[in-house]
C-alpha cells in the first residue's frame, strides 16, 4: 500500500550503510542517502560507480548486502521490485525494460492492469493517450509493438510508466540519454512538475547541464561509496574533481591544455 | 470516418489511416510483407494438402473421413494447447507424449484393473499431469535448470513409469460401451446444435464488435468500421456453415472436438484478455522486463507447465478413449513431435512471445491432415516419419524467415 506523502521537507527515503556486494567485488559501500519530499537529487558519478546499482537496489531489483532503508519513516525491505513498486517506488531503468513484443498500452499498464479478468482495453488506451500527451510524446500510436518505435520513444514510454501508478519517489536512469532537444526539455519540465507536486525525484545523469537545470542536491558516488554532496552552484571544476577523485584529472588538463592556447 | 472532431489517436500525421475494407486489406498484406504471417500458413497448407492428398486417394475428402480426423485431431490438439503455453514463455515441453501415455495407463489400471471410478480416475490422471508440471516449473525457477533439459528427463522417467505400471501384460482394454469410450469414438453432436454451434461465433463477433466499436466511439478512439466487421463475420459464418453441413453429410460433429474447441476459445480469452495472459506475452517477450514490472514471473512459469502437462494428461485420457485401449504404446512415436509442431505450424513462435491458442487448432489440423492422408495411400510408417520430419522442418524454417523479417520491419 502507498503511504501518505509526508509534507514537503520531510524525508521520504533514508538509506543508512546500504552496501552491496557482487561475490568478491563491492558494488555499493555503506552508502548513506536521503531524499526528501519535493526535491530533486541527482546522483552522479563516473562509470562504474555504483548509480545504476544503487537504483537497482531501491527498485528491488537487487538486494542490499548489508544496510537499512526506510521508506516516509518505515523501516522497509525491498525485496522485489513489485514489493517496491506498491510502495511507490517507480523506476526508469537505463535499459527501459520494456517488452518489445507488446504494444505501447500493454508495456504502460505491464502488470497493473485494469480488470484483470476482463481487460479494460478502451480505458487503458484512452489513459495512455492522456499520459503521453502530458509528456508531449511523439508516438504515432499506441497499438503498435514497442519494438517499432525509436529509442527516444521507448524512452518516452518507460518514463510515462513510471508514473501511472502515482509514486511517491520517481528514479530516472540516465533518463535523457536518447531523447532529442524538445523531449529532454520536456522530461526536465515534468521532473520539475513532479517536484512541485511535493514528490521525491532521483536523476542520474553525465549531462550535467541537465543535472545543474534541475537538482536541489548533487551526490557525487565514487567507487561504490559516497563522495560528497553538492549544490546546483558548484563549479564544474569541484564536481568533476569529486567524480573523479582528484583535482589534477584528464578532464582537468585537457582544460588546462585549452586554456593555454587560447593564450 | 467522416468525425468532425480527431480521434485521440489519430492525432498523428504519420499515422497512415487504413480505413474501411481496402485499410484492413492493405493492413494484412504489409503485416505478412512484414512477417506477420499469422494464419496464412495454415490456410497454404490446407489448400495444398488436400488437393495433393484428394488427387491421389479422393476418400481423402469423403464426409465421413474428415470426421475420423477431427476425431483424432482433437486428441492430439489437446496436447498441442498446452505446448502453446510453454512455447509462449520461450519454453518447451518434450515430455507431453510421455505425459500423454503415462495419463493413459494410469486410466487403464486405475479404471479397469482396481475398479475404480471412472472420474476418479480421470481427476487422478489429470493430477499426475498438473503434478509432474509443477515439478518443470520448480526446476526451472529453482534451479535454473532450462526446460529443454528437465522435460527430456521426464520423456525418459514419464515413459518408464507407463511401462511400470502398465506391467508385464502391456497393455489394457477399456470397456467398449462406457461412456468415455463412446465419447472418444462415436458421440456425435445432433445436426440442430451443430448448426447453431456454427452460427454462433459469427453473431458474437458482431455482438461484441458493435459493443467495443460503442465504447471506442464514446472514449473519442478510432474504431476498424462497421464494414470491415461484417464482412469478417459473414466469411466466418459462411465457412462454419458449410464445413458442418459438410461433415453431417456424413456421422456429423464429434463432441470431443467440439470440447476441444471449447477449450481453446477459453485459453484464447485466458491469453488476449486476462492479467494472466498478458504476463505470459511479456515474460516470453522479456523476463526481466516483466520481472521489473512487478509481474511475479516463477509463478507464470509454473503455470505455464501445470497447464502444458495437465493437457498433455487430458490428451492421454482421451487418446486411449479413442483407441479403447491403455497401451505401452500410447504417447510414443511422434505424439510429441505432431503436438509441438502443430503449434509451431499454427503460427506460435519457438522463440517466446508471439502465439495464439488457435495455432493449435489449426496447426493440429494441417498435422492429422497430413497423417491421415499418408494412412489412406498405405505409406509405411518409416514414410510417414520422414515426411512429418519434414513438415516440422518446414514450418520451424518459416518461423524463423518471419522472424527474421519481423525484426528487420520492427515488429519484434
Amino acid at each position: 500500500m502507498i503511504p501518505d506523502l509526508p509534507a514537503r521537507g520531510e524525508p521520504i527515503l533514508r538509506l543508512r550503510g546500504v552496501s552491496k556486494q557482487f561475490g568478491a567485488v563491492s558494488a555499493l559501500a555503506d552508502i548513506d542517502l536521503d531524499i526528501h519530499a519535493g526535491e530533486v537529487v541527482a546522483l552522479v558519478g563516473d562509470n562504474g560507480a555504483g548509480k545504476s546499482t544503487l537504483v537497482k537496489v531501491l527498485a528491488g531489483v537487487h538486494q542490499p548486502t548489508a544496510g537499512t532503508v526506510e521508506f516516509c519513516g518505515r523501516p522497509v525491505t525491498l525485496d522485489s521490485p513489485s514489493t517496491a513498486l506498491e510502495l511507490g517506488i517507480a523506476t526508469v531503468f537505463q535499459d527501459l525494460a520494456l517488452c518489445e513484443n507488446l504494444d505501447v498500452v500493454a508495456n504502460l499498464f505491464l502488470g497493473h492492469e485494469l480488470a484483470p479478468w476482463r481487460l479494460d482495453e478502451v480505458a487503458m488506451e484512452v489513459r495512455a493517450w492522456t499520459l503521453l500527451r502530458e509528456l508531449a510524446a511523439r508516438i504515432p500510436s499506441v497499438r503498435e509493438p514497442v519494438a517499432s518505435l525509436s529509442g527516444g520513444q521507448r524512452q518516452t514510454v518507460a518514463i510515462a510508466r513510471s508514473l501511472l501508478l502515482d509514486p511517491r519517489i520517481i528514479m530516472l536512469d540516465e533518463p535523457t540519454a536518447a531523447l532529442g532537444v524538445a523531449q529532454t526539455a520536456e522530461v526536465l519540465n515534468l521532473i520539475e512538475r513532479v517536484r512541485d507536486r511535493g514528490l521525491g525525484v532521483i536523476i542520474i545523469s553525465h549531462n550535467m547541464e541537465d543535472v545543474r537545470a534541475v537538482a536541489d542536491r548533487i551526490v557525487v558516488l565514487r567507487l561504490g561509496r559516497n563522495n560528497g554532496i553538492f549544490t546546483a552552484d558548484t563549479s564544474n571544476h569541484e564536481l568533476v574533481a569529486a567524480i573523479t577523485g582528484a583535482t589534477e584529472n584528464s578532464v582537468s588538463r585537457r582544460q588546462a591544455r585549452k586554456q593555454e592556447v587560447r593564450e | 470516418m467522416t468525425d468532425s472532431k480527431e480521434a485521440l489517436d489519430r492525432g498523428d500525421s504519420r499515422l497512415r489511416r487504413d480505413e474501411g475494407l481496402s485499410g484492413a486489406l492493405r493492413g494484412f498484406f504489409d503485416r505478412v510483407r512484414s512477417g506477420d504471417l499469422g494464419m496464412l500458413p495454415v490456410v497454404v497448407g490446407l489448400v495444398v494438402i488436400s488437393t495433393v492428398f484428394s488427387t491421389l486417394n479422393p476418400v481423402f475428402l469423403a464426409p465421413n473421413n474428415l470426421v475420423n480426423l477431427l476425431f483424432d485431431a482433437a486428441t492430439v490438439g489437446f496436447i498441442s494447447l498446452g505446448i502453446v503455453c510453454v512455447l509462449m514463455l520461450g519454453q518447451i515441453d518434450l515430455s507431453v507424449g510421455s505425459m500423454s501415455g503415462l495419463a493413459s495407463a494410469m486410466l487403464g489400471v486405475l479404471w479397469v484393473n482396481f475398479g475404480l471410478p471412472l472420474p476418479a480416475a480421470i481427476a487422478a490422471a489429470l493430477g499426475a499431469g498438473a503434478l509432474v508440471g509443477l515439478a518443470y516449473g520448480v526446476l526451472l525457477n529453482r534451479f535454473g535448470m532450462p526446460s529443454f533439459v528437465s522435460t527430456l528427463s521426464g520423456l525418459l522417467a514419464l515413459l518408464g513409469l507407463q511401462l511400470y505400471i502398465l506391467g508385464p501384460t502391456g497393455s489394457i482394454n477399456l470397456p467398449y460401451s462406457s461412456a468415455l469410450v463412446r465419447f472418444g469414438q462415436i458421440y456425435v453432436m445432433p445436426d440442430w446444435l451443430s448448426y447453431t454451434l456454427a452460427v454462433l461465433p459469427g453473431v458474437a463477433l458482431v455482438v461484441l464488435g458493435l459493443r467495443t466499436m460503442a465504447r471506442r466511439q464514446a472514449a473519442n478512439l478510432s474504431t476498424p468500421g462497421l464494414s470491415v466487421l461484417l464482412v469478417k463475420a459473414a466469411l466466418l459464418t459462411a465457412a462454419l456453415v458449410f464445413a458442418v453441413w459438410y461433415l453431417n453429410l456424413g456421422r456429423g460433429v464429434p463432441w470431443m472436438f467440439g470440447l476441444f474447441v471449447a477449450l481453446v476459445l477459453a485459453m484464447n480469452y485466458a491469453l488476449t484478455r486476462t492479467k494472466w495472459g498478458r504476463s505470459m506475452f511479456a515474460v516470453g517477450g522479456n523476463s526481466e522486463a516483466a520481472r521489473r514490472s512487478g509481474i511475479n514471473v516463477r509463478r507464470v512459469n509454473v503455470s505455464a507447465f501445470v497447464l502444458c502437462s495437465t493437457l498433455a494428461a487430458l490428451g492421454g485420457i482421451l487418446s486411449a478413449a479413442r483407441l479403447a485401449s491403455s497401451s505401452q504404446q500410447a504417447g510414443t512415436g511422434d505424439v510429441n513431435l505432431n503436438a509441438i509442431a502443430a503449434a509451431v505450424i499454427g503460427g506460435t513462435s519457438l522463440f517466446g512471445g508471439r502465439g495464439s491458442a488457435f495455432s493449435a487448432l489449426l496447426g493440429i489440423l494441417v498435422i492429422q491432415a497430413i497423417s491421415n492422408g499418408l494412412t489412406l495411400l498405405n505409406l509405411s510408417s518409416s514414410l510417414r516419419y520422414m515426411i512429418t520430419g519434414g513438415v516440422l522442418a518446414i514450418a520451424v524454417i518459416v518461423d524463423s524467415l518471419a522472424r527474421q523479417s519481423r525484426v528487420s520491419h520492427g515488429r519484434a
